[in-house]
């Protein structure tokens, strides 16, 4: 159950590199957990370490404080590749609770999704304003599903509305669809689904 | 008034809606097979178990151990090389988890344990017209006999364990419409690649795609099942491809699939699914197989890639620069005149017996060239029962290639499997990422039989002179 969102103002972060996928934001050696918990420390990991283990000064996750820049900006086609969860939960472990691109893969938009943290695509001009702002400070309104700047115009945005609806009111989807069991049991009956013992 | 002529894809959604969706909420979606992995499925498992919940339908969710496993046999003792005590508490996890929840499992003592995507099918779970989901995004695959398959995360993992259900959004549809034959020597994967190629890495993002024309009709079922695996590497979340005789003929007999009388009723449902004649698509591209050569990638996306000697493109991002400096390539330049260090054979993509069998016949009275590594790994029990039947295993081990125990291997290189720093891998895997087959390993994705003539040269080969040769033999 993710907590609820309903605006967030911070600080963005920005990885402008195009297609950063899955394997990048969470190596697959780091998958063999069995919880969904402390992925953070190894977001991004073979960008952020060096050889030997140390962190890379100048790396942009390395080089500010999460607990104020909570909206990763980033380049066209994030977090393609595989469906591994684990990249959501690393981004959020770390501090995330936003990702902001002209596209986003759709594995990992319905999986951040169910875990609190919102994926937001955005036109090609507010894209390159915000690459070039490192550091920018950004609301994201959920009610409104509006991006507001201190120097910039508002920029609407178009969030999926069920996943909406349960990120503002703290809906459980799970639950939800644990309701929906009588619907689900006409349906295995009218098309002779039932389990065979 | 909607057309009544229905894409096959139509049709197998309308079948499984149970209830439709609305501008507030999604359709719910019901599954007909739910396919388990050892590394997706913990966490969803532990989900529903806090809601003290059991699997709705264990009767129609399999499970296997694939990823973590290594590809070693056991010691003298019985134990399993695994990379980590996590890796290892991994898979004990999901034997747990299955025998909690009644599901069946293809663990280390089956002769049905593979890759996922290569075992459902052998089983024939996987059948036309189904929704098949797993915790994959080469789930894909399965589209290959006209079922609706594709990968889904945790959180849906345990939405399907306790429902058998999914929230969906209905996709979009494009029709990949493939003409032309491919010309001898030219495989499904080199098709894939010039589709991904042609599409665009995120060029399907959206859509669930149809692979139709001469092209693809003329594919055998596991070269539809290679077309298919690849459909995620074009950003679209499904591919699918018309049920016919190809696919009825595949089928039968199979353990899951439906005997005498009730296999012929079925099959002629199963054909039924195919897209009506003039039914619309979102969108739809044309493709012509006859021109497509072996291709390889020069960079670090699937579709970057080129016909095995042409000249890498120059390149023209920031992308592409980093992507060609990771890759230690130059713009201008071909890829073929990089010592290579790794080849791997094996992955959903292409560790079936006929992948295996066309490695073979470049390998077969060949040696591979002194100090390159080859791992071939079947993708399942039942192909490796099937290759060490026909001495495929001998072709490889007198070829000096290692010959390991099935799973996902140095594909996704999480089980111990892995190329080392700045080693450059021929593999014949689905991705070509940063890292993938290991940190700061650099990959470049191609056919079975080009990453075998590529161990024998060396360096990255176009494996036509190969197979011409061998076939004069």
């Amino acid at each position: 159950m993710p907590d609820p969102f309903r605006a967030l103002t911070s600080r963005t972060m920005v990885l402008p590199q195009a297609s950063i996928d899955t394997d990048q934001i969470i190596p697959a050696r780091f998958l063999t957990t069995t919880s969904r918990k402390g992925l953070g420390k190894h977001a991004f990991q073979d960008w952020r370490y060096d050889a030997t283990g140390a962190p890379i000064a100048e790396f942009a996750l390395n080089a500010v404080d999460p607990a104020d820049h909570r909206i990763l900006v980033a380049g066209e086609n994030f977090a393609c590749g595989s469906s591994r969860e684990h990249a959501p939960w690393a981004l959020l472990d770390y501090g995330f609770r936003a990702i902001i691109s002209t596209s986003i893969a759709d594995i990992f938009t319905s999986n951040a999704l169910k875990n609190g943290l919102l994926p937001i695509e955005v036109d090609a001009a507010t894209h390159a304003a915000l690459l070039e702002r490192p550091g920018y400070e950004v609301t994201i309104d959920l009610e409104q599903c509006e991006l507001r700047f201190a120097n910039l115009a508002p920029v609407a945005f178009r969030v999926e509305a069920f996943a909406r609806h349960c990120l503002l009111e703290g809906v459980d989807p799970l639950g939800w669809l644990l309701e929906q069991t009588p619907a689900i049991l006409a349906h295995e009956t009218a098309h002779h689904l039932e389990r065979t013992p | 008034m909607p057309s009544p002529k229905r894409t096959m894809f139509d049709k197998v959604w309308q079948a499984h809606v149970v209830s439709p969706e609305t501008a507030e909420t999604p359709a719910i979606l019901y599954v007909d097979l739910h396919l388990v992995h050892e590394v997706t499925s913990p966490q969803a498992f532990s989900e529903i178990e806090a809601r003290g919940i059991k699997a709705r339908r264990p009767d129609r969710t399999f499970a296997t151990l694939d990823h973590s496993t290594p590809t070693l046999p056991p010691d003298a003792q019985g134990r399993r090389p695994y990379v980590t005590h996590d890796a290892e508490e991994q898979v004990a996890t999901l034997v747990r988890n299955c025998a909690a929840h009644g599901i069946t499992l293809a663990g280390w003592d089956s002769a049905d344990r593979g890759i996922v995507h290569v075992m459902a099918p052998e089983l024939g779970l996987t059948q036309p017209g189904s929704v098949v989901v797993c915790g994959d995004s080469h789930t894909a695959t399965h589209g290959a006999f006209g079922a609706l398959a594709f990968g889904i995360g945790t959180s849906e993992v345990a939405h399907v364990l306790a429902t058998q259900c999914l929230l969906q959004r209905k996709p979009k549809t494009l029709l990949v419409e493939i003409g032309g034959r491919l010309s001898a020597g030219v495989s499904a994967k080199d098709l894939a690649l010039a589709m991904i190629a042609a599409l665009g890495f995120g060029g399907g993002a959206g859509f669930v795609i149809e692979y139709a024309g001469e092209a693809v009709r003329a594919l055998d079922m596991e070269s539809r099942m290679t077309l298919c695996n690849m459909t995620i590497e074009a950003g679209a979340r499904a591919g699918m491809i018309a049920p016919d005789e190809k696919t009825i003929e595949y089928l039968r007999g199979r353990r899951h699939i439906p005997r005498s009388d009730a296999f012929d009723k079925s099959a002629e449902a199963w054909l039924a699914f195919a897209s009506d004649p003039g039914a619309p698509y979102d969108s739809e591209i044309r493709l012509d197989a006859s021109g497509v050569a072996p291709m390889a990638t020069w960079g670090t996306t699937p579709d970057a890639s080129a016909p095995i000697g042409a000249l890498i493109p120059a390149p023209q991002s920031d992308s592409d620069h980093k992507a060609l400096a990771y890759m230690g390539f130059a713009g201008g330049a071909a890829t073929t005149g990089h010592p290579i260090d790794i080849v791997f054979i094996g992955s959903c993509t292409n560790g079936r017996i006929s992948d295996l069998r066309a490695a073979a016949s470049v390998l077969r009275g060949r040696r591979v060239k002194a100090g390159i590594r080859v791992l071939v790994a079947p993708g399942s029990e039942a192909v490796r029962r099937e290759a060490e039947a026909e001495g495929l295993d001998r072709i490889f081990t007198d070829a000096g290639a290692e010959w390991r125990l099935p799973g996902c291997s140095m594909c996704i290189a999480m089980n111990g499997d892995f190329a080392p720093p700045g080693s450059l891998t021929v593999s014949t895997s689905n991705r070509n990422f940063e890292g993938r087959q290991g940190k700061g390993a650099r990959t470049i994705l191609a056919s079975p039989a080009t990453a075998a003539a590529s161990a024998v040269a060396g360096v990255l080969s176009d494996p036509r002179p190969f197979l011409a040769e061998a076939a004069h033999a």
